[in-house]
């Protein structure tokens, strides 16, 4: 299953919550409720752009109690290769997208007896959904919240309005930086710990938290990677029949799905190793960008992971 | 044959990164928990022990653990003492602490469930079966336990019904479940078998 339902959706409105962050809220085309997720869900949203679709991952803030509305916020990157710069200059109230059920693979761990959410710049949306549950439940937790600077804390004085001394902000143009081992630091027992935003913060803070001591089934983090994009190749889908060209600015799995074969994924980042395929012949070297298949797997050079990795060479013969 | 839902239980290994070590051992699970902790004095200076001797009783565990040098070493007369002995330990230890569990499976099962009233993942504690093989069931008809069932079908210590022993192990009773056997034609029992052969 690639993905599953889709469900149509329309914009119904459109925040510039910094200079780089819009928030889009998407409503149901046909007026119904949008389904309950739990916090840490995203969906995959398919933007049809003139020459192409282009899917992209993003997580889902809020819910609006009534479920008229989803609410995602779109970094604009600036080596984006189509998705987010699409979000940002085409898409308008009134567009209409459409997106995949809520998928989640960043959940609160329910035994948790207390959380520590972590976010860095983007990484925020998650949290932002996180910290609103844990609120809800009345559980124990609290947020870290890195940023550039005060302008590009889209989400911070919301945050902050929400949840008061629970939220601590970091700026680094104060040179504040979150001190990992700070913040581990006498935490009780049973504390969870979920870290999104960049790769570098991402690792520091995983491997504070195994320094600490702290075993791996309490650190949990979700990578939205920027899609990875590089030189073009040719790719042949065996079992279909097909060849097939990947552009530079398109990924291996959007290529695949432009010839017409549907092929598995959900969280279109590297993480989930849904897209995983057999790897038939490559006339080239495998870039693997996905944190998915352990060394030994990239090494082999029999799997690739279609949503973020692609080949540098010549031609790729996939077991599809 | 292997039993699915047999939990297993690979083995006790000291996590060198964990700040503090909480161990709880039970009779012959004394010399798995001196065997990590061989030569390993810093370690042993950040551990908790607490053991309970059980069918032990006779031997010099608790001295041999005495000599490892541990930051506390509380020697309990009973499982259930030892149980809630570290349920108060668990109650105040940060993360960074590993919880250790060694002996038989019925108190490996206990330990485990307190860590996970706690908030512990039972993934991310360190388990080793020392001694007998004997299960802690449950009577699903009057929900009592009984300790020690090491053939099957066996007698309910607390309804007398006779009980077939099943493969399912609740984790958060640390039990296995017993099924009364007999219920059409009372006392026509199926040949005992011992369980683990
Ligand atoms: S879709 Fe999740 S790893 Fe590729």
């Amino acid at each position: 299953m690639s993905g599953g339902v889709e469900i149509p959706v329309r914009v119904s409105r459109v925040e510039q919550a910094t200079a780089t962050v819009k928030r889009f809220s998407l409503e149901a085309v046909s007026g119904e409720p949008l389904p309950l997720y739990s916090a840490g869900s995203h969906v995959v949203v398919t933007m049809a752009a003139p020459d192409r679709k282009i899917k992209n991952p993003y997580s889902l803030i809020d819910r609006a109690p009534d479920g008229s509305t989803y609410r995602i916020g779109v970094l604009r990157t600036r080596d984006s290769r189509g998705g987010s710069a699409f979000m940002h200059e085409r898409v308008e109230v009134g567009t209409e997208l459409s997106i995949t059920m809520p998928v989640n693979l960043f959940p609160i761990v329910r035994t948790g007896r207390k959380h520590i959410l972590v976010a860095g710049g983007i990484g925020v949306t998650p949290i932002y959904a996180m910290a609103e549950e844990l609120r809800r439940q009345n559980l124990p937790f609290e947020l870290h919240y890195a940023m550039r600077d005060a302008a590009s804390g889209a989400f911070a004085d919301e945050l902050v309005a929400r949840h008061g001394d629970k939220v601590r902000l970091y700026r680094d143009d104060a040179q504040e930086i979150i001190a990992v081992d700070r913040i581990l630091w006498r935490q009780p027992l049973g504390t969870h710990l979920y870290v999104c935003g960049p790769e570098g913060m991402i690792d520091a803070i995983l491997a504070g938290g195994r320094e600490a001591g702290w075993p791996d089934e309490n650190l949990h983090s979700e990578r939205f990677m920027a899609h990875v994009s590089g030189e073009p190749f040719s790719v042949r889908l065996a079992k279909a029949g097909v060849t097939t060209e990947v552009r530079p600015d398109q990924s291996l799995l959007e290529a695949i799905e432009e010839a017409g074969v549907d092929a598995p994924y959900l969280c279109r980042g590297g993480a989930c190793g849904q897209c995983e395929t057999a790897v038939l012949e490559a006339d080239g070297e495998l870039m693997h960008h996905d944190h998915f298949l352990t060394e030994e797997e990239h090494a082999s050079g029999k799997k690739i992971m279609t949503c973020v990795s692609r080949l540098k060479g010549r031609e790729l013969v996939l077991d599809l | 044959m292997p039993i699915k839902s047999r939990p297993i239980y690979p083995g006790l290994k000291l996590d060198q990164r964990a700040r503090r070590h909480l161990v709880a051992a039970e009779g012959e699970g004394a010399l798995a928990v001196l065997a990590i902790f061989e030569g390993k004095g810093d370690a042993a200076a950040s551990a908790t022990i607490v053991y309970t001797p059980g069918g032990s009783a006779g031997e010099d565990h608790a001295e041999k653990l005495a000599d490892l040098k541990p930051d506390a070493l509380h020697v309990m007369p009973s499982q259930e003492t030892a149980i809630v002995r570290l349920n108060g330990l668990l109650g105040n230890a940060a993360m960074g602490t590993r919880l250790y569990a060694a002996g038989v499976e019925g108190f490996i099962g206990k330990v485990i469930a307190s860590g996970l009233e706690h908030g512990v993942d039972h993934q991310s504690i360190y388990t080793e079966h020392c001694g007998s093989l004997a299960r802690r069931v449950q009577c699903v008809h009057c929900k009592g336990m009984t300790e020690n069932v090491t053939a099957t079908p066996f007698t309910c210590s607390h309804c007398g019904l006779n009980l077939f022993v099943r493969d399912h192990y609740s984790r958060r009773l640390a039990a296995f479940q017993g099924v009364v056997v007999d219920c059409e034609t009372p006392g026509e029992l199926p040949e005992i078998e011992e369980l683990y052969r």
